[in-house]
């Protein structure tokens, strides 16, 4: 069989992803964080619309969720985030 | 609907309880307001510790580790629990003068616990910068570590759910009817409950669900923020922390470095918001810390709530106001790692009337008649 990769951060398949949600992760955030989708380098930008898709089709139901966006959004190294701006001056 | 107990808050522990009384054969429902994990035990730090100043977050806390030890095998679901014990560094003679008293105390209880000279921290966590953290030196317990928040839960909710316990989420408690001081019934947005016990583990929105029979009681959420990093190589086993600076890190299983520092103008209140002050503070220290970590990628930040007790220590147990209102809230912080034996501890007081002494110590009643020792280590 195929695998079909859905999350390339965290390495989680289609066929992963199919079997939490058979298991009775149907709720959008409790699939997200059994598996760890979206919380890695990119956020969830690739995966979390392939996900919503997978779930609506495998619950039949309309999958309006959205993961809260955290910050800092695009990943930034931590030296430069220790220069801060405002309480250096 | 009726059942025989009623927990409010669908956290660690609040499905921790519900395993444990399901399993006793007890008719449970659990009402979550949003999904499993959703607030303090989803956004928290992962660590388990045993290392603290009072004899009763201490024993709680060892206990709970035994139970931790075979949480994967007993809920068969892994956890991924892993001891790679704390790393507490000292900064100053006051700090280790604390330190050789609790280890006294710790070791008294059975910890496996010791005091580490300056020179021996690099041994353990070799990433760390002795000067940059002006340690003199840390105490150091071995069988301390971390564990999944989620998949814990997740474990307990499933486990619990074998043994016929019924969890709801998305679905709100609105209002606990109270009758002759007796509790009696469970309103919520999708129907009312008819039960003899109700169980506040609502965590940082556990004083609203007081009120609703009123008792005030003097928790305070406190908004907390922690930020994990890019998968990294296996570098360290053990958390480390600082009372004196606030901070905790540690290296994840999947190789993330996570932690948390409290910012400089921390506030009390409901506020979700991260700030951009964390970042740059719990940047600066985590450098100071380690030097090396400053290539690496921040990827993600978030915010949490620690309810706040006046003395940091959790309220357990039956209210002495309203009968079949049992406490089980005002974690400060520690919620997660002291749910295993706290959810014991609770449910042998529920389904047989076990009433452990501890329950003594931490009742709501202690804050009325000053009888408490404050919590001194705390992080975060």
């Amino acid at each position: 069989m195929k695998t079909v990769i859905v999350c390339r951060c965290e390495d989680i398949t289609e066929e992963e992803i199919v079997e939490a949600i058979h298991a009775g992760y149907t709720d959008f955030e409790e699939l997200r964080k059994h598996l760890r989708i979206g919380m890695g380098p990119c956020q969830g930008r690739v995966c979390i619309p392939l996900v919503k898709k997978i779930l609506q089709r495998e619950t039949g139901r309309n999958v309006e969720d959205n993961p809260t966006m955290r910050p800092p959004v695009v990943p930034i190294p931590l030296g430069m985030l220790a220069m801060g701006w405002e309480d250096e001056e | 609907m009726k059942s025989d107990v009623v927990i409010v808050g669908g956290g660690v522990n609040g499905c921790a309880l519900a395993y444990r009384l399901a399993k006793k054969g007890l008719k449970v429902i659990v009402v979550e307001r949003r999904f499993l994990t959703s607030g303090a035990t989803g956004a928290c730090g992962a660590g388990i510790r045993q290392q603290w100043s009072t004899e009763e977050n201490t024993k709680l806390a060892i206990d709970s580790v035994k139970y931790f030890e075979n949480f994967s095998k007993e809920l068969g679901m892994d956890i991924d629990f892993r001891q790679g014990g704390y790393l507490i560094i000292n900064h100053d003679e006051k700090e280790v003068e604390q330190s050789k008293k609790n280890i006294k105390m710790q070791r008294s209880l059975g910890l496996d616990v010791r005091f580490i000279d300056r020179d021996e921290i690099t041994d353990i966590v070799p990433i760390l910068d002795v000067e940059g953290m002006h340690a003199i030196g840390a105490t150091f317990c071995p069988t301390d570590g971390h564990a999944n928040p989620f998949k814990t839960t997740f474990a307990l909710a499933k486990a619990a759910r074998e043994y016929g316990a019924n969890i709801i989420t998305h679905t709100t408690v609105t209002d606990i009817i109270v009758e002759n001081h007796r509790v009696k019934k469970v309103k919520t947005t999708r129907g009312s409950i008819e039960t003899d016990v109700v169980v506040d583990a609502a965590g940082a929105w556990s004083k609203e669900i007081a009120a609703m029979v009123g008792i005030s009681i003097p928790n305070i959420p406190f908004r907390k923020e922690i930020m994990v990093t890019e998968r990294l190589e296996a570098m360290f086993e053990a958390m480390v922390i600082s009372f004196k600076d606030g901070i905790y890190f540690s290296q994840q299983k999947e190789g993330q470095i996570l932690g948390g520092i409290p910012i400089p103008e921390e506030r009390e209140g409901y506020l979700f918001m991260p700030t951009f002050m964390f970042l740059t503070h719990m940047a600066k220290t985590l450098t100071r810390y380690a030097p090396s970590l400053k290539h690496i990628n921040m990827v993600r930040h978030w915010t949490g709530f620690y309810d706040v007790t006046p003395d940091a220590r959790p309220i357990l147990g039956p209210s002495e106001e309203v009968e079949g209102f049992i406490h089980c809230h005002g974690f400060s912080g520690h919620g997660f790692m002291l749910s295993p034996k706290v959810s014991e501890v609770l449910a042998d007081f529920i389904a047989d009337g076990r009433r452990d002494k501890i329950l003594d110590s931490l009742s709501l009643e202690r804050f009325k008649t000053g009888k408490f020792t404050r919590e001194k280590s705390v992080v975060g």
